[in-house]
């Protein structure tokens, strides 16, 4: 892969000779303010910890899962007044959401919310470790790859870009968005900024004048982005029709997410993620609504469905993809939760989103159609996924670039 | 249109003049070679190196930083890393003394010992209680309750009242006047912001306290990165600081990959830096038995398929062949990715290290053979035959192949000339030090002389060419400073904010060792803030000197960036 920032280099040294103007120094010149026109947009968020997709979207209709999970089973869907909260959610009479996913049973009837079942990573690890890191490199099996498939999927720059075509919501850039296009990390919008109004200016001239011409460009992109920022961060942020994200993790990046698209920045691709669904113990409490999964499900389902009533009629460019490192053993534990297994569920929310419907061939859960019998078998590449959001809803038409060695399979999601 | 086209012509002239300076036969003068070591061959000067090295004479200090055995090391710096006992422990002994909660939880059930320490043992037997207590009583409050009313349940209204009033000294005080094992109690149940205030101001023996309450196990990786840290600041050594980053990150391994956290100390004190002048061969090996290395890559786990081991899995379950080590020894160890090798190669040598594994790694143990894993067919690596019943000494071969491989001499060098000299080295540079490499034996002191003798090393296309990494312009601002660090957990944030969090690079790759790899939006401003916030001596548990060579503009300019 071309290295950017050396190709830059390169190509300003290499200038002198030919005499014309290289991509870099039309990047370079880039001016904040110039409108940006309307890009479609990729969300995708990291369940991390490996989240228990058979207790998400529940193969209600699967007598084996009852059979493997005697008392950690989220109820056939019940019209019963005591059972109310408490059971599946049905979607399609095999397939149910967990009951502190109801936020998003609306989504799913209006055809917006699609779920693809059997799916994930077909690398047979089940160390954390490993598995984030091959989803997030989108390289299964390729330890050294160096660099994200969300970066990849950023199409070579033609002109002006947005210093924030690529943002993640946390601390550090993750591995999805690490690589050679420009991608930036922020705990909030409001903390993008030199915290010092003096300094900075000086800072801006001093990095202005340097003689490094990379340097320089960077220093632009920074700047750029911190005005950009600042201009956003000035309003308090109401989100429209109502929304109300929870007061989570999850909620406060999609709600700056959201806030950054609003702003039409120029964002193509953002990341946010949510942890703790490593459940090997009290995954499930006494009922279904109880336990740590329903605990954190509540703060998943809300999160994505108050983006979805903030966006409006903007998430015709949006779509949403979620995903998991691995799944869980089919079968409980000693602990009333569930140890490391293979594959998962992806919700995909959108407003080119075929929904309403559950995606994958499923591979059912008698004991030999079980992965290594023990674990729910992987009918769908994880990459059958993002490859096509990447191809038909990014427009990004190379995906040999994004996800080497492997051709995408489509399954009708866009 | 226009306007592009007249910025673009001020950009091609501030291009040829930069290109202009991009020279590897233009050499420095006397006093930028000076300024040139110190960049390069330190983590930066601090006030008076430059005269000292001037006054000793260039030659004599970079000899004498070839060969830091034969001066002494800073005092100052032990007296530092003194508090942080972790740093001289055996694995082994790390997983007892500051436990994970998987190996607490043993101990309570009496399937493994308590530390022999008494002091540790009372401290640990403390945290068992505390659990026990928590999960006993059908009262105990559970995990999310807020801190004022855990606070409730040990102290009265005004012992709480005592420790949220008043000075950060006057709150410590509170602290300190309630009985000792009360103290751990309520460092347990504070919020964290009130524990990190206490943390800065207290005592190191109370500082070892509440890091050893929040996590026992937390405070091994904290020791470990403000040890990086504290060494980088304070050692006198410090050619073999910078090389030990260096043959560290070439040989990268993952804090945060189940047990490598215990393993990690041991791996930089006692495989890495020993080797780092001296040959390396012996380098490679150490790297290639210890248990960080072979957990980190999976070697551990691999197993001939036609072995006993292979049909001996948990479950019943088939093992078999891990590449992983295999190709990351000659894609990123050795050879380099076009060094000349086949996927083959990397399954041959993948066999020949079956049975390299590690002694339970959950209890810290050792290298060990397992004969049982082995395969013990004969393989073929880079062409040369290795016969069938070699055992152990298979991957020995192996190593002995790699090490004195052309290909590998020529990826080393070059990595250490883009280390040390420029992005991209001038190759005849880069030959030389690989003819060094090749005729040595791979002495690694042999080939950094090679090019300190270099007429390129002291050009001008050498000269502040490089990007600081994170660590490097935390280290040198402190340094520049003339800084005191009393504890350094805030510069292992600040590292870590700029975009280089220690031990924390998840590939093999390790962080990259050009200056791309630091151009970004993100850690550019994280710069910024940290010139800025540690000029104001705002950064805990550092002061620093307020002279102009210190001032935040100073500290965040573009050329301090750059070494």
């Amino acid at each position: 892969m071309i290295n950017r920032r050396i190709f830059l280099r390169n190509s300003a040294l290499a200038m002198i000779g030919a005499g014309t103007a290289p991509l870099w120094l039309q990047r370079a010149l880039y001016a904040a303010g110039v409108p940006t026109p309307r890009k479609k947009i990729l969300v995708a968020i990291f369940q991390r910890g490996a989240a228990d997709g058979l207790n998400i979207v529940v193969p209600h209709g699967e007598s084996a899962y009852y059979a493997l999970r005697p008392t950690i089973s989220v109820p056939r869907p019940s019209s019963a007044g005591d059972q109310a909260g408490k059971t599946a959610i049905d979607l399609d009479g095999f397939f149910g959401l967990h009951p502190a996913l109801a936020p998003l049973k609306p989504l799913f009837d209006q055809r917006h919310l699609a779920i693809v079942d059997a799916a994930g990573s077909p690398d047979p690890t089940r160390s954390h470790f490993d598995a984030q890191d091959y989803m997030e490199s989108g390289t299964p099996g390729l330890k050294s790859t160096d660099s994200g498939w969300m970066n990849r999927a950023l199409t070579k720059p033609e002109g002006k870009v947005s210093p924030v075509r690529a943002v993640a919501l946390g601390a550090e850039l993750p591995r999805t968005l690490r690589g050679d296009e420009a991608a930036v990390a922020m705990q909030s919008i409001g903390a993008f900024q030199v915290r010092d109004a003096k300094a900075a200016a000086e800072f801006q001239q001093m990095f202005e004048a340097s003689k490094d011409p990379v340097l320089q460009a960077t220093a632009r992109e920074t700047f750029e982005a911190m005005s950009m920022l600042q201009a956003i961060q000035k309003q308090p942020y109401i989100p429209a029709a109502g929304a109300e994200y929870p007061r989570a993790p999850l909620g406060d990046s999609l709600k700056q997410i959201a806030q950054l698209i609003k702003a039409d920045v120029g964002m193509e691709m953002a990341f946010a993620d949510i942890g703790n669904w490593d459940h090997h113990v009290q995954e499930v409490g006494q009922t279904a609504d109880q336990g740590r999964l329903a605990d954190l499900l509540r703060t998943f389902g809300p999160a994505l469905s108050a983006f979805w009533t903030d966006m409006g009629d903007r998430m015709q460019d949006i779509a949403v993809v979620t995903m998991s490192e691995f799944g869980r053993t089919a079968k409980e534990n000693g602990n009333r939760g569930t140890d490391h297994g293979h594959a998962n569920c992806m919700f995909v929310m959108g407003g080119d989103v075929k929904g309403g419907k559950v995606y994958g061939k499923w591979p059912g859960l008698q004991q030999h159609q079980l992965y290594e019998g023990r674990d729910l078998f992987l009918t769908t590449d994880f990459r059958d996924v993002l490859g096509e959001l990447v191809s038909r809803h990014s427009g990004n038409p190379s995906l040999q670039g994004v996800f080497p060695g492997y051709t995408p399979k489509f399954l009708g999601l866009v | 249109m226009r306007r592009t086209a007249y910025w673009g012509l001020g950009i091609v002239l501030i291009v040829t003049a930069y290109a202009e300076t991009v020279s590897f036969s233009t050499q420095l003068s006397a006093n930028d070679r000076i300024r040139q070591a110190l960049n390069r061959l330190t983590f930066g000067p601090r006030p008076g190196d430059y005269q000292q090295v001037k006054s000793m004479g260039l030659k004599k200090w970079i000899d004498q930083q070839l060969h830091p055995e034969r001066f002494p090391e800073n005092p100052v710096l032990a007296e530092k890393l003194k508090p942080l006992d972790t740093l001289s422990m055996s694995s082994k002994d790390m997983v007892r003394n500051y436990p994970a909660p998987g190996i607490v939880k043993q101990m309570a059930d009496g399937k493994l010992p308590f530390p022999s320490d008494p002091n540790r043992r009372l401290m640990i037997q403390q945290i068992v209680k505390r659990d026990e207590a928590k999960q006993g009583d059908a009262g105990a409050l559970p995990p999310d309750t807020p801190a004022q009313d855990r606070l409730a349940e040990i102290l009265s209204p005004d012992e709480i009242r005592s420790l949220r009033t008043g000075t950060p000294q006057e709150r410590l005080a509170a602290l300190q006047a309630l009985p000792h094992d009360k103290q751990d109690d309520v460092i347990g149940a504070l919020p964290q912001g009130m524990r990190q205030g206490l943390f800065a101001v207290a005592p190191p023996e109370l500082r070892r306290r509440i890091e050893f309450t929040s996590g026992p196990a937390q405070v091994v990786a904290r020791d470990l990165q403000e040890g990086k840290i504290l060494r980088a600041v304070y050692s006198n050594r410090q050619l073999e600081e910078v090389l030990t980053d260096f043959w560290f990150n070439h040989f990268n391994v993952f804090l945060d990959k189940g047990a490598d956290h215990y393993y990690i100390t041991e791996y930089e004190r006692d495989v890495i830096r020993p080797h780092v002048l001296g040959k390396f061969r012996d380098l490679l090996e150490a790297t290639a038995k210890s248990p960080a290395m072979l957990f980190y890559l999976d070697n551990w786990e691999s197993v001939g398929p036609a072995t006993p081991a292979a049909f001996a899995g948990p479950n019943g379950q088939r093992r078999g062949l891990n590449e992983n080590y295999g190709r990351e020894l000659l894609e990123l160890h050795t050879l380099g990715v076009d060094g000349g090798y086949t996927q083959k190669d990397v399954t041959e040598v993948a066999r020949c290290f079956t049975g390299w594994t590690i002694d339970r790694p959950n209890l810290g143990g050792g290298f060990r053979f397992a004969e049982r894993q082995h395969d013990l067919g004969e393989k073929l690596v880079l062409d040369l035959r290795i016969p069938a019943g070699g055992g152990e000494k298979d991957g020995e071969k192996v190593l002995d192949i790699v090490a004195r491989h052309p290909s590998t001499a020529h990826f080393i060098s070059r990595k250490l000339a883009q280390r040390f000299v420029a992005d991209d080295p001038p190759p005849a540079l880069v030959d030389r030090m690989a003819q060094t490499f090749l005729k040595t034996d791979g002495d690694l002191r042999a080939v950094i002389e090679t090019m300190l003798e270099s007429k390129e090393f002291w050009s001008q296309g050498a000269y502040q060419s490089k990007m600081k990494s994170p660590l490097e312009v935390v280290v040198s601002a402190v340094r520049a400073s003339n800084g005191n660090v009393d504890f350094a957990q805030a510069l292992v944030n600040q590292v870590a904010q700029l975009g280089q969090p220690l031990y924390r690079k998840i590939e093999p790759t390790g962080y990259s060792n050009t200056s791309r790899e630091w151009m970004n939006t993100a850690g550019l401003m994280a710069r910024m803030n940290f010139a800025v916030q540690l000029s104001g001596n705002k950064v805990p548990g550092v002061t620093v000197d307020q002279t102009p060579a210190s001032t935040d503009i100073a500290l965040g300019s573009p050329e301090f960036q750059k070494r």
